[in-house]
């Protein structure tokens, strides 16, 4: 067994822009979604938009430099995630297909473990 | 032999080596012993057995390869007598073309870890560096370590799509070796070996699956003509210029019982609907004598199961020989805003040749050269440039 990111990555502009009902609808989505896979979930969260992100970097002295804003504009951003648990890359995609990303599409990273 | 060892190791490097270690004791062992009579299953009892001994060295704590053949699996392989299972050489196919691989990579692995071409070998039929191929590789291997992609046939539920990407890459290797995209020779016969090898190992390991039997019938069916496709002179002639009795009757035989099979089952997909267009040519006696009609109709079905802009364009040729140049031309005029095709030289030299039909000399040279600046092949390109020197002296005429 191994463990997966699932990355979901939606335009945020279509999510701010949804009515009540459409919002509604995706809360739904995802809790069936919760609820077929609980076995294979180690977790998952929900993110704020990138409009509340602050970015840190070290600039070419070394110095911290704090910014307001995501690490790189995209339209479609990070949204949220699942970790998921799944025996081989196909049953990942299998799990991963049934995230809920009306607006965008989500991405599988294999966890890298250090032992 | 690979494809065995694979699944006793679990990581395709370790196989790798142990392949070639089993190769190498084979070279100081049978001058002695001679040459056994099983050369094969000697040689893949050795690799394994090497794979064995290197895993039982290896210490868990500093045991880097990810294991992407389950436990139980290896052990099951490691009781079998007999070590060469072809089912092996199934599940490595769908490793190597798994959708999460590009498909430049997926035919990069094909070639290399089914067809054991080597690295530099695999670089050429890609006209890259043997060391870009080396990275390439390198990069796909750890991919499918690091992700688990699995080295099993996929569940029936998935099966279909992903032996439409399996078919896909053998396509890829037969078309590239069919019309070799650059360079002097028209093909690469190595290339298209390669591809039916493939293509009937998949035909024996999935007999019930009509798009591979699709996908032979089809690629039998080009190839029936590879003969008559250039001149002597190495000049590319087209369908209706062909010595049809040239072609390989043989081949044609067994494509089309192929294809009658294919199209019988259900599902036969792209591929044998391709194939029963080949197969229409292949059994009409002179172009003059094609059955358009048949052939625009088997167009249609397959811009159904396959929407692509190139079917389409190739439906628009089969309409302008039908019903005439006029009729042809309006219907790749309909094609002419799709961005897939901008830069694809066959509409330009499909869209010169309705145009040269019809008398519009200006318009069709123009529409020639267009083609050639998009054309990379040189059989192809000296093709292009006849037809422009026709149109020159044609006007001075």
């Amino acid at each position: 067994m191994s463990e997966y990111l699932i990355l979901i990555y939606e335009n945020e502009a279509a999510w701010e822009g949804a009515d009540a009902e459409t919002a509604g609808k995706m809360m739904a989505a995802h809790n069936i979604f919760g609820e077929q896979n609980g076995a294979k979930l180690r977790g998952g969260n929900a993110l704020h938009p990138t409009s509340s992100a602050t970015s840190l970097r070290h600039d070419s002295s070394g110095k911290l430099v704090v910014t307001d804003g995501a690490f790189a504009e995209t339209k479609e951003a990070l949204g949220g995630y699942y970790v998921i648990e799944a025996a081989d890359l196909d049953e990942a995609i299998a799990i991963a297909a049934q995230v809920p990303a009306s607006f965008g599409g989500v991405e599988v990273r294999p966890i890298r473990v250090f032992d | 032999m690979l494809a065995a060892t694979i699944r006793v190791a679990g990581d395709i490097d370790l196989a790798e080596e142990c392949v070639q270690d089993a190769f190498s004791k084979a070279l100081t062992t049978w001058p002695k012993t001679g040459i056994p009579d099983r050369a094969g299953a000697w040689l893949t009892t050795v690799a394994r057995r090497r794979v064995i001994d290197v895993l039982r060295r290896q210490s868990t704590h500093d045991r880097l390869l990810v294991e992407f053949v389950e436990p139980e699996e290896r052990a099951k392989a490691l009781e079998v007598e007999d070590p060469i299972i072809p089912d092996d050489r199934l599940r490595l196919i769908f490793t190597c073309c798994h959708p999460s691989l590009s498909i430049e990579t997926q035919v990069a692995l094909t070639l290399r870890l089914l067809c054991g071409l080597t690295t530099s070998e695999v670089a050429r039929a890609f006209l890259v560096t043997e060391s870009t191929m080396a990275a390439r590789l390198t990069r796909a291997k750890k991919k499918i370590s690091t992700s688990h992609i699995p080295y099993r046939v996929p569940t029936a539920e998935d099966l279909p799509a992903r032996i439409e990407a399996v078919l896909s890459a053998v396509h890829l290797v037969f078309t590239t070796g069919h019309t070799a995209p650059t360079g002097a020779d028209l093909m690469r016969r190595d290339l298209v070996e390669r591809a039916f090898e493939l293509a009937r190992m998949l035909r024996v390991l999935l007999p019930e699956e009509a798009s591979v039997a699709g996908l032979l019938a089809l690629m039998i069916l080009t190839d029936a003509r590879h003969r008559t496709r250039t001149g002597p002179d190495g000049t590319l002639l087209l369908l209706s210029e062909q010595d049809r009795d040239q072609w390989d009757l043989k081949a044609i035989v067994e494509g089309t019982v192929l294809v009658r099979d294919a199209l019988q089952r259900p599902l036969p997909g792209r591929f044998a609907l391709m194939a029963a267009i080949a197969a229409v040519h292949a059994e009409s006696p002179s172009w003059e004598q094609t059955d358009w009609p048949e052939i625009i109709a088997l167009y249609d079905l397959l811009l159904v199961a396959w929407p692509s802009p190139v079917v389409a364009l190739n439906r628009a040729v089969a309409v302008g020989i039908a019903e005439g140049p006029e009729a042809g031309l309006s219907a790749l005029d309909e094609l002419a805003s799709d961005s897939q095709l901008a830069g694809y030289n066959y509409r330009a030299s499909a869209r010169a040749d309705f145009l040269r039909q019809l008398g519009r000399r200006d318009e069709a040279r123009g529409a020639y050269q267009e083609a050639l600046t998009q054309c990379e092949n040189e059989v192809e390109r000296a093709f292009l440039e006849r037809r422009l020197d026709e149109l020159a002296r044609g006007d001075r005429e």
